[in-house]
C-alpha cells in the first residue's frame, strides 16, 4: 500500500498497461520528455523510449485519427487530448469514425483504444479549459465512458478501459490531480461498467461522478450530523452504466440525488433520473433531484466559478431542503 | 523519384488486366447508376465514372496485404482491391448479402479481407486515420503501406493538412492521392482554392515533392504509384500525388451536374480523354487484337448481369443485426 496522488496514478496506470503489452502506445501533445502539461505521465518517456511514447504536433485530428489507424490494424493505443475542451476539434474523429465504424463495417473491425483527457473545472481556467464533457461522450453510441475519482480507480480503470476492446473515454478530473489516495502494491485491474458504494446510509442516495464525489461525500457528512443519512455512489462508468446498483441503492432508501459537474441540460444525471423514474417510481418517496452546475459556460473568476459547480454547501443545502419539504 | 525495378507496366498481359479491372470498374458504375433509377438502390450514391484509371492503376501497385482507405466515392476504389461485384451491389441495395450486412451503404464500404479498411463519407477524416494504420506497420515493421484516396475539394479542409504534416514528421509510409477532378462538389475547386494544383501546390509546404500525374492514364497512375509505394514500404515516407480527372457525372445520385459547361463535358467524355477509350485505343495501337478486348468487355458485362441478380437476391437484412456489433462482444448493451 502506498500513498499516491492522481496525477501519479496515470503515469502508474499506464505504465501498468505498457509493460504487459507492447501492443500499447501513448501519444499526445506534450507527453514524453515534458512528462505532460499537468505532469500525470512523468516518467513514461524515461522508461518506454520515444517509439513507444510520442509527442505530436497541436493536431487532434491527426492524434485521434493516429489512434484509431493504429487501433483497427493490431494495436492498443492510449491518446491525450491535452484539455477535455478540445474534444470539439476532433469531434469527428470520435464520434463520426471511432464510434461507428465497428457497426458500420457489420464488426469487420474492432477500436481498442483509449482517449484520456483532462476534464471539468475548479482551476479558475475559464469557458474553454474548464467544461465537462462526459455527457457529449456518453450520448454517442459505440463510445464507452468512464470518469475516476481517486488514484486507485485511475489506475484500475486505465486497466480494464486499455484491455477493453472498444474504444474508452477517460475523462480525469484536473482539478483531482494533486489529491492523494491510498493504492494497493501490484497490478490493478478494474471492470468497467460497475458502479462503487462509498458510504451506506438509510435516508437518500447520491449518485455522483468525478470530481463532484470528494464534495457529495463531504456533504453526506454533514448532512449525517444534522441527522440524515446518505448512501454515495460513485458511478465510475458512464457507459456502460451500472444501472443495478444505482436503482438498488436507490429503492433502498426512497430518495435519490445526482451531483453532476455537467451543464445542467441533458447531463448524465437526466438519463439515471429517466432510469429510476421508469423502473424504480414505486420505490421513490420523493421526487428525484439533480444537483448540477447551472447551463452557462463556465466563468472564469474564482468567485464565480465556485458559484457555478456544485459546492459541499449546495449539495448538502440542496439535499436538506428537499429532504423536509 | 526514380523506379528500382523494371516496371511489369510494359508487359501486354498487366496491361489487358489493367484494362479489365477499368472495364470492370466503368461497367459495375454504369449499372449502379441504372439500378438507382430502378429504385434498386436508394439513399445516395457517388460513382467514378471517368475517373476508373486511378483506383485501377493505384491497386495494381499494392501488395495484398496494403491497406486502401476510401472516400464515400469508393465503389471504384473496393472493387479494385479485388472485392467480388455481388456484396457491393447487395450493400448499395441494403441487403443482407451486401459487404457489410447493409449497415453502412454506399458510402462505406468495407472488406478488411482485401485491405480495403473503409470508406469515409467525412471529407478528410480518413487522412489522419491512414496515417495511424502507417504508424502501425512501422512499429510493428511489417512494411505494409496505407494508401488515401480523396476528391480535390478535400485540400481545405483541417484534417488534410493535419495528416500531412503528421506523416511527414513520422516518416510513415503512406501515399495520398488527390483525384483532382476539378470540382469540389457543385463549385468549381479553383474558384475556391488558393493555389492552381490544388495538392500538389502544397506538397512543399510538408516537405514533400509535388507529383502531377494525368490521372486518366492508368499506366501513369501506375507508374507513379508504384514508385511512390515502393519508396513508403522502404522508409522514405509519405507521398502526395495529384491526379487529375474528371466526373462524367454529376457529384452524387441528386446532381445533374448542370453548373459544367457542355463543351468541358464533352472534352472529357471523349475518346481522346475518357480513361477506358483511350486505353483501349493504347491496346489496338500495341497489336492486341479488337476480339481479345470484346471478349474482356463481354465478360464483365456477364460477370455485373450475374452480380446484379445474385445482390437483388438476397433478403432484407434482418432484425437480428439491427443490435449487433455496436460492441466488440457483439451487442448493443450500454447498461445492466
Amino acid at each position: 500500500m502506498a500513498e499516491l496522488t492522481y496525477r501519479e496514478a496515470i503515469a502508474r496506470g499506464i505504465a501498468q498497461e505498457m509493460r504487459r503489452d507492447e501492443s500499447v502506445l501513448f501519444l499526445g501533445e506534450d507527453v514524453g520528455a515534458a512528462g505532460g502539461v499537468f505532469k500525470g505521465t512523468v516518467g513514461l518517456f524515461e522508461e518506454f523510449g520515444p517509439v513507444r511514447v510520442r509527442d505530436t504536433p497541436i493536431s487532434e485530428q491527426a492524434i485521434l485519427g493516429a489512434a484509431m489507424g493504429a487501433a483497427m490494424t493490431g494495436l492498443r493505443p492510449i491518446a491525450e487530448i491535452m484539455f477535455a475542451d478540445f474534444f470539439a476539434v476532433c469531434w469527428d474523429i470520435v464520434a463520426n469514425e471511432i464510434a461507428k465504424s465497428r457497426y458500420m463495417t457489420n464488426g469487420q473491425m474492432s477500436f481498442p483504444l483509449v482517449i484520456r483527457s483532462g476534464n471539468g473545472g475548479g482551476l479558475r481556467f475559464g469557458a474553454q479549459h474548464s467544461q465537462s464533457v462526459e455527457n457529449w461522450a456518453m450520448m454517442i453510441p459505440g463510445l464507452k465512458v468512464v470518469v475516476p475519482s481517486s488514484p486507485r480507480d485511475v489506475i484500475g480503470l486505465m486497466a480494464a478501459a486499455v484491455r477493453d476492446d472498444d474504444p474508452v473515454v477517460f475523462l480525469e478530473s484536473k482539478a483531482l490531480y494533486p489529491t492523494k489516495g491510498e493504492v494497493p502494491d501490484g497490478e490493478i485491474v478494474d471492470a468497467l461498467g460497475t458502479a462503487a458504494v462509498l458510504r451506506h446510509g438509510s435516508d437518500a442516495t447520491i449518485a455522483t461522478l468525478g470530481l463532484m464525489v470528494p464534495r457529495a461525500l463531504a456533504a453526506a457528512e454533514e448532512l449525517a450530523a444534522g441527522g440524515i443519512d446518505c448512501t454515495v455512489i460513485d458511478v465510475r462508468s458512464l457507459i456502460p452504466l451500472d444501472t443495478q446498483t444505482i436503482l438498488r441503492e436507490t429503492s433502498a432508501t426512497g430518495r435519490l440525488f445526482t451531483v453532476e459537474e455537467n451543464p445542467r441540460v441533458l447531463g448524465w444525471g437526466a438519463e439515471v433520473a429517466s432510469i429510476v423514474a421508469e423502473e424504480a417510481f414505486f420505490d421513490l418517496d420523493g421526487p428525484v433531484v439533480r444537483i448540477t452546475t447551472p447551463h452557462i459556460p463556465l466563468p472564469a473568476a474564482d468567485a464565480l466559478e465556485d458559484m457555478a459547480l456544485p459546492s459541499v454547501e449546495r449539495i448538502a443545502t440542496t439535499i436538506h431542503k428537499a429532504m423536509n419539504s | 523519384m526514380t523506379t528500382t525495378e523494371a516496371s511489369p507496366v510494359h508487359d501486354v498481359d498487366f496491361k489487358l488486366e489493367l484494362y479489365r479491372s477499368q472495364v470492370a470498374l466503368r461497367r459495375f458504375e454504369s449499372r449502379a447508376y441504372d439500378l438507382f433509377l430502378e429504385n434498386y438502390v436508394k439513399g445516395t450514391s457517388h460513382l467514378s465514372i471517368g475517373q476508373e484509371a486511378i483506383a485501377a492503376g493505384v491497386a495494381a501497385a499494392m501488395r495484398p496485404d496494403d491497406w486502401t482507405f476510401a472516400t464515400y466515392r469508393g465503389h471504384a476504389h473496393t472493387l479494385a482491391r479485388g472485392v467480388a461485384m455481388t456484396p457491393v451491389f447487395a450493400e448499395l441495395m441494403g441487403r443482407a448479402n451486401g459487404l457489410m450486412a447493409g449497415k453502412g451503404g454506399s458510402m462505406h464500404l468495407t472488406s478488411v479481407e482485401h485491405g480495403v479498411m473503409g470508406s469515409y463519407a467525412i471529407i478528410g477524416a480518413h487522412l489522419p486515420i491512414a496515417c495511424g494504420a502507417a504508424w502501425s506497420a512501422q512499429y510493428r515493421g511489417t512494411d505494409q503501406v496505407a494508401v488515401a484516396f480523396f476528391g480535390d475539394g478535400t485540400v481545405n479542409i483541417g484534417a488534410f493538412h493535419e495528416a500531412l504534416n503528421f506523416a511527414a514528421i513520422w516518416k510513415l509510409p503512406v501515399v495520398f492521392i488527390c483525384e483532382n477532378n476539378l470540382y469540389m462538389e457543385y463549385t468549381r475547386t479553383s474558384e475556391v482554392t488558393a493555389v492552381a494544383h490544388p495538392a500538389a501546390d502544397r506538397a512543399v509546404a510538408y516537405g514533400l515533392e509535388p507529383i502531377l500525374v494525368d490521372g486518366n492514364d492508368a499506366d501513369a497512375v501506375y507508374e507513379i504509384a508504384r514508385t511512390a509505394i515502393e519508396r513508403a514500404r522502404a522508409g522514405g515516407g509519405p507521398s502526395l500525388i495529384e491526379a487529375e480527372t474528371y466526373r462524367h457525372g454529376g457529384h452524387s445520385r441528386a446532381d445533374p451536374g448542370k453548373y459544367r459547361p457542355d463543351e468541358e463535358v464533352a472534352l472529357w467524355k471523349s475518346a481522346e480523354r475518357d480513361p477506358v477509350s483511350r486505353y483501349r485505343t493504347r491496346l489496338l495501337e500495341l497489336g492486341v487484337e479488337e476480339a481479345t478486348l470484346v471478349r474482356i468487355e463481354a465478360d464483365v458485362d456477364a460477370e455485373v448481369d450475374a452480380a446484379t441478380e445474385a445482390a437483388k437476391a438476397g433478403a432484407a437484412p434482418g432484425e437480428d443485426l439491427l443490435m449487433k456489433d455496436v460492441w466488440a462482444n457483439g451487442g448493443a448493451e450500454w447498461r445492466n
